[in-house]
């Protein structure tokens, strides 16, 4: 079974992202960058299904060179290998998605696992693109994936509850919170990694159409919120939500 | 140029309120681009579905049939849709960022070779779209190039449409779908029982976090509050990871976004992606025993205080006020 999971470089989620007074970009000097956690699930769920059913895990970043620290993460985790394609420029979904799906066609793999959502452009696209990209079923926001001899069964959380849905590979799923708790990296993983295969590609050497279609035109903070009022009593707050605020 | 094509999701016939929310948007963007707005509800028999949505103010609602949109599954649904939006020529493909949407919306774009904005929160006049990045924390105000463009809208910021007095015509179309290309099989789908209102509808939430400390006590101190209140029950991620109440309550960045009338944060410090998905509420409280939870920052009114103590004063106080 080959399992290829793409991931992304996000700033850390506990960071206090500021805008750039420009809007041009966000201020990346206190930056600590990360795998995405969702997209550590993806790496998580890769592992545990290749340590069931031997397989093979394959990683692949869209970004710069400096993106090979989070491949060799995942790879220190456990992934047999990895693939950087190599941009500087600031990629939309679209590109992304056609990028991942020219791999998955080069590679073959039996199931591709992404995160649901990178936690900076909370897009949520890129899996659902590749899947149709490639004709393949997709089970997004999946917190629970059981692989028979015949077919996989997806559980999805979805608004009200929990849908549960079944396809035959190969296939895309997007990993939800719920679906696994990723491992830390060991130091016999980590030493490993260094040897294992990290392969850069051009990302214009792949023959896809990379134009961006969705642009970002400026960047701003959201009008602040003036809150920090405090009251005394569970009565007075009670009192003002009535008399004041007029919502109860 | 200019037309919009309006994704009206339904649950078996009935329009969640999130659909009207749709309905609204593409009204505007419409409007804002000077072309037509039209609603496409999908199913093995909509129309009679379809006949609900023409008093909103579309010119004409598509009632899009196929067996095989008998129930919702992505690639089914994306092909059918794909293939309207073509042959009715619109600019703009629409839907509410709803579970389904978020699912349906990417892979309908990626079939159109389309970009798409997802969650915009507003649509501005040139047209670009706004939509909220790292969280909520930056907003970024996005552009979309190429004939289609695809968008979903965040369910809580756009008003859900008005019925009106206009009575669109409903044209019954059949989809056009390769049946032999669909590879996916809908099992079950299990609904979280409860006699609350949804969290994305409620007008008031009550939210519990870690400060509750064990599951028993979102019953016996939280649910008395949000009963009398009438109102829908969420949690913090803390929270349900801690398995205190079940997932589909969670409120936050990577969870529902929500923007009641009136949102109560109890035992809740407040982490940025639990303010992302409640922020733009209109009221906020916030009980907590820790008067440095970032939470007070955003909250109208704040009560440092010992949850199990205050919650049930405040439960009390409200029946007060409900027999006085």
């Amino acid at each position: 079974m080959k399992i290829l999971v793409p991931i992304k470089r996000v700033p850390d989620p506990a960071t206090t992202i500021r805008v750039l007074p420009d809007g041009t970009g966000i201020a990346t000097d206190n930056v600590k960058w990360v795998i995405n956690p969702f997209c550590e699930i993806a790496i998580e769920e890769a592992l545990r299904i290749k340590e069931k059913q031997t397989g093979e895990v394959v990683l692949v970043t869209v970004g710069q060179s400096t993106w090979q620290e989070q491949l060799r993460t995942g790879l220190a985790m456990g992934a047999d290998r990895a693939i950087l394609v190599k941009t500087d420029a600031a990629l939309d979904s679209l590109a992304i998605a056609r990028i991942i799906a020219k791999i998955a066609g080069n590679e073959k793999p039996d199931l591709v696992i992404l995160g649901k959502q990178a936690i900076d452009d909370d897009a949520n696209q890129v899996g659902q693109m590749v899947a149709e990209m490639l004709g393949w079923p997709q089970a997004t926001f999946a917190s629970k994936i059981e692989i028979a001899a015949d077919k996989i069964s997806v559980v999805r959380e979805v608004d009200g509850g929990l849908e549960t849905i079944a396809f035959k590979m190969p296939a895309v799923i997007t990993a939800d919170l719920r679906l696994n708790e990723p491992r830390y990296a060991s130091l016999p993983g980590i030493m490993k990694a260094r040897k294992k295969e990290l392969k850069e590609i051009a990302a214009d050497s792949l023959g896809v159409d990379l134009a961006p279609k969705l642009k970002i035109k400026t960047l701003a903070a959201p009008p602040k919120r003036q809150g920090g009022r405090k009251v005394a009593s569970a009565q007075e707050m009670v009192s003002l939500l009535h008399t004041e605020a007029k919502v109860i | 140029m200019g037309d919009v094509l309006i994704f009206a999701e339904h649950q078996g016939g009935h329009f969640p309120k999130s659909t009207l929310t749709a309905v609204h948007a593409g009204l505007e963007l419409a409007k804002k681009r000077g072309g037509k707005a039209v609603a496409v509800v999908a199913g093995d028999a909509p129309e009679a579905a379809a006949g609900e949505i023409a008093k909103y103010g579309v010119v004409k609602v598509i009632a899009l049939a196929h067996p095989a949109l008998k129930n919702y599954l992505a690639d089914a649904h994306a092909q059918a849709l794909a293939a309207l939006a073509k042959k009715e020529g619109a600019e703009f493909v629409i839907a509410t960022a709803t579970a389904m949407g978020k699912d349906l919306f990417p892979r309908l774009a990626a079939r159109l070779g389309a970009a798409m904005a997802s969650e915009i929160t507003a649509i501005n006049d040139d047209p670009t779209f706004v939509r909220p990045t790292y969280a909520g924390n930056v907003m970024a105000t996005v552009e979309i190039d190429g004939p289609i463009k695809v968008l979903t809208v965040r369910g809580t910021a756009f008003d859900a449409a008005k019925p009106g007095d206009g009575d669109a015509p409903v044209e019954k179309q059949n989809a056009e779908i390769d049946a032999g290309a669909l590879k996916m099989e809908f099992v079950s789908f299990s609904a979280t029982k409860s006699d609350r209102p949804q969290l994305t509808e409620a007008r008031i939430i009550v939210s519990g976090g870690r400060g509750l400390k064990a599951g028993e006590n979102f019953k016996t101190v939280l649910e008395p509050l949000v009963d009398e209140l009438g109102a829908a029950m969420g949690a913090s991620r803390a929270a349900v990871d801690a398995g205190f109440v079940p997932n589909d309550l969670q409120v936050g960045q990577t969870g529902k976004v929500v923007a009641p009338e009136l949102y109560i944060a109890v035992g809740i410090s407040g982490a940025i992606q639990h303010l992302a998905g409640m922020k733009d509420s209109k009221v906020i409280c916030a009980i907590n025993k820790d008067e440095e939870a970032p939470i007070f920052a955003v909250a109208d009114y704040g009560l440092v205080a010992d949850l199990f103590k205050a919650v049930p004063e405040m439960t009390e106080e409200i029946k007060k006020l409900k027999h006085s």
